[in-house]
């Protein structure tokens, strides 16, 4: 049995290797979240709109992104987006850019869920009205398909907050990068995976009891 | 990168040579070789896990519709801790951690180690699909296999499972497809798997694309295949008389 | 044969059931009816076990069910249920609904189950139903089966918890049929029901309950003829106006 020693965790390792780390993959999560849920509620518009050929490129995207593991699709983002734009790019632009993408499908999938869930009788007294598409989905679908399905997109969150431990298969430097530098440079591997294992329960366990609450809340409500 | 060269794949991956039959002889392997034992390491992790996940998962998922407080404790504590921990860390864990702390394993192959974390990390998915699918049973089908005199073991074995089974048999499908696409993280501890082998066939060759696009493709097949497989299971339990089962 | 003494029973703060006492005799038939929540359905699942109780006991020919050291199961495998939603099993036929607990249980012989069931199932008017799933029959047919099932252990008593309440009206009278001739064969009965005819045409005494506790414990001529309490009154005006 080894000895576990964790004295060398001193806050000049936490700012020096961790902090780092740590708002990157805050920043990637966030901006993967916000742009993943705006494209990701287009998609699921396209898929919804009766129309073929906004259908089927959309309901294509989305089985697509889905089919594939996620490393995959990071490497194969790391591989072409420097092709398209014809210059290198760093790991940890490539990772945003990538998970945008890759969690706008998984998105998509909950945002037209929560829209079918809206009974059409809403949107026939949206058009009774007078209002157009546009404002029938902005005010009426989309606020009560967005309110109804917070609970589920939110744990679709805590999920890509896991999975962005994966820009490992770029080199990106992230929370899971930060430690496992820290363990190699500390010679320490053992402790730092395990401090990481905990940072990344405590973070994901306390936000999946904040939306259990939250799921509660709009249980009452409705 | 204008053009495509398959002929890639026929390359032989020590001397870089074009092997006529496209299968390396005497001793070295084409791309091609190495690509197919990759996608043989990838369905053994896979499926091996996925035993793993359902006998834990199906476990942990009994457990926790019993009326026992202390097991239904258990449960969902072995399913939150799985389950709010990346797998790669959990990987990370098998791989580095595990070892050091109980010496017993440390001869245990990488491999092992990589099924067991790929398998307790879906246990705490199948875990919750179990406990959905017998609480979707209601209490009357326990009460009703109680009331003719089954012991709870024998409740679960004759009335609850086999209908809990059938009606879960769509998410445990999605969640074995699952398990194909996250073997992917095995590269990060050196499992010779498609990913690995994607990432280094394209740092030799450098042809990226028909590199990813024949693992890409593999990846498909592969959970094409599980689908299918899946279906025709849930063709042949089906109950007569039953639409997609469960309820009343 | 069941001895109901002193049952009180809680969810929690909200008190379901309250000092509730009654007993049935061997071969007698007792209809216990009231308003929805009162109290009915919890007090006939307490008599196999299937609901605990925290206070009081019930005996069972004799054994308490209350005692923790009671083999439930065994308890269980002689008294017979029927439930309002039928509790068939899904998964499997008509056949091997009725011989499944008579081989697993009580350790009969396949065949022997086999004919046991067979038997009951031609009693209840089935049996060419034999070989098909519980979804490809009617409801009605489902809870004569269902009747038949229990009926396959050989029980010492039958407890019904609401049998006709999730039927079509239509498929009412075949399953209380069934009941009638069980009756009349002289099967210790426990029945919840709405069904004044059943209890006027059968039934020795008629259990009255309201808010978790026995109201009224009378004979069928006393129940229908005078009822003592108020709330009886006004459930009888109720459930016999139309």
């Amino acid at each position: 049995m080894l000895a576990l020693d964790f004295a060398f965790f001193t806050p000049e390792l936490i700012s020096g290797y961790i902090v780092k780390g740590f708002i990157f993959s805050l920043q990637l999560t966030l901006v993967a979240m916000v742009g993943g849920i705006i494209l990701g509620t287009l998609l699921a518009l396209m898929r919804l709109s009766g129309r073929p050929w906004l259908v089927m490129p959309a309901a294509a995207y989305v089985n697509t992104m889905r089919s594939i593991p996620l490393v995959m699709v990071i490497l194969w983002f790391f591989l072409l987006i420097p092709l398209v734009i014809g210059k290198p790019l760093g790991a940890e632009t490539s990772a945003i850019i990538t998970f945008t993408l890759f969690e706008a499908a998984y998105y998509s999938e909950i945002m037209r869920a929560g829209i079918q869930s809206i009974s059409r009788g809403q949107v026939a007294a949206g058009y009774a009205l007078g209002m157009s598409y546009r404002q029938t989905m902005g005010l009426i679908v989309l606020p009560q398909a967005f309110r109804n399905m917070l609970p589920v997109l939110l744990t679709q969150t805590i999920i890509l907050f896991q999975d962005t431990s994966l820009v490992y298969a770029i080199g990106a430097y992230d929370l899971l990068k930060g430690f496992e530098i820290a363990g190699k440079n500390f010679n320490r591997p053992v402790e730092t995976y395990l401090v990481a294992a905990v940072l990344y329960f405590i973070i994901s366990f306390s936000l999946s009891m904040l939306v259990r609450k939250l799921q509660q809340r709009i249980a009452i409500v409705r | 990168m204008s053009t495509w060269d398959w002929q890639v794949f026929c390359k032989e991956t020590t001397s870089g040579e074009v092997a006529s039959t496209c299968f390396g002889k005497g001793g070295d392997i084409t791309y091609l070789d190495w690509l197919l034992s990759a996608w043989g390491w990838t369905l053994s992790v896979s499926v091996l896990a996925l035993v793993v996940a359902l006998v834990f998962g199906s476990l942990m998922g009994i457990l926790r519709t019993t009326p026992h407080r202390g097991l239904v404790l258990l449960g969902n504590a072995w399913t939150e801790l799985f389950r709010n921990i990346p797998l790669l860390v959990q990987i990370f864990l098998w791989y580095h951690v595990v070892p050091a702390l109980f010496p017993i394993l440390r001869g245990v192959p990488s491999f092992i180690l990589v099924v067991m974390g790929l398998g307790l990390f879906t246990s705490a998915r199948i875990s919750e699909q179990v406990r959905a699918g017998i609480q979707s049973l209601a209490g009357g089908q326990r009460m009703a296999g109680l009331a003719m005199g089954f012991s709870l073991p024998q409740t679960y074995r004759h009335v609850l499972l086999p209908m809990a089974y059938r009606i879960i048999i769509p998410p445990l499908t999605s969640e074995s497809m699952n398990i194909i696409k996250n073997s992917s993280v095995a590269f990060a501890v050196s499992i010779s798997e498609l990913t690995l082998f994607a990432l280094q066939a394209q740092e030799e060759t450098s042809r990226g694309i028909e590199v990813y696009l024949a693992v890409t493709g593999l990846y498909f097949i592969s959970a094409f295949a599980i689908n299918r497989a899946a279906l025709f299971i849930e063709n042949r339990v089906r109950v007569p008389g039953m639409i997609g089962g469960g309820g009343h | 044969m069941i001895e109901i003494k002193n049952i009180s029973k809680w969810y929690g703060a909200f008190r379901v059931l309250t000092d509730c006492t009654t007993q049935v005799e061997k071969g007698e038939v007792i209809v216990v009816c009231g308003p929805s929540g009162s109290g009915k359905s919890t007090l006939i699942k307490c008599v196999n076990g299937l609901e605990a109780f925290q206070q009081g006991d019930i005996f069972v020919n004799g054994t308490s069910v209350g005692d923790p050291k009671t083999n439930l199961p065994k308890l269980r495998s002689h008294v017979g249920m029927v439930f309002q939603h039928f509790e068939l099993f899904p998964h499997m036929t008509i056949t091997e609904n009725l011989s499944i607990a008579q081989v697993k249980v009580l350790g009969r012989s396949r065949d022997e189950a086999n004919e046991r069931g067979m038997k009951l199932l031609d009693r209840v008017g089935l049996k060419p139903h034999a070989h098909k799933h519980p979804g490809q029959l009617s409801g009605g047919q489902q809870q004569r089966v269902a009747i038949a099932r229990a009926l396959s252990m050989d029980p010492i008593c039958m407890l019904f918890d609401e049998p006709t309440s999730a039927l079509d009206p239509e498929m009412v009278n075949e399953v209380l049929d069934v009941m009638v001739q069980l009756a009349h064969e002289g099967m210790t009965m426990m029945v919840v029901t709405h069904e004044m005819g059943f209890a006027r045409k059968v039934s020795d005494r008629v259990i009255f309950m309201d808010q978790g506790s026995i109201v009224e414990d009378a004979t069928k001529e006393d129940f229908f003829g005078k009822p003592r309490s108020e709330r009886a009154q006004q459930f009888l005006s109720k459930i016999l106006s139309h």
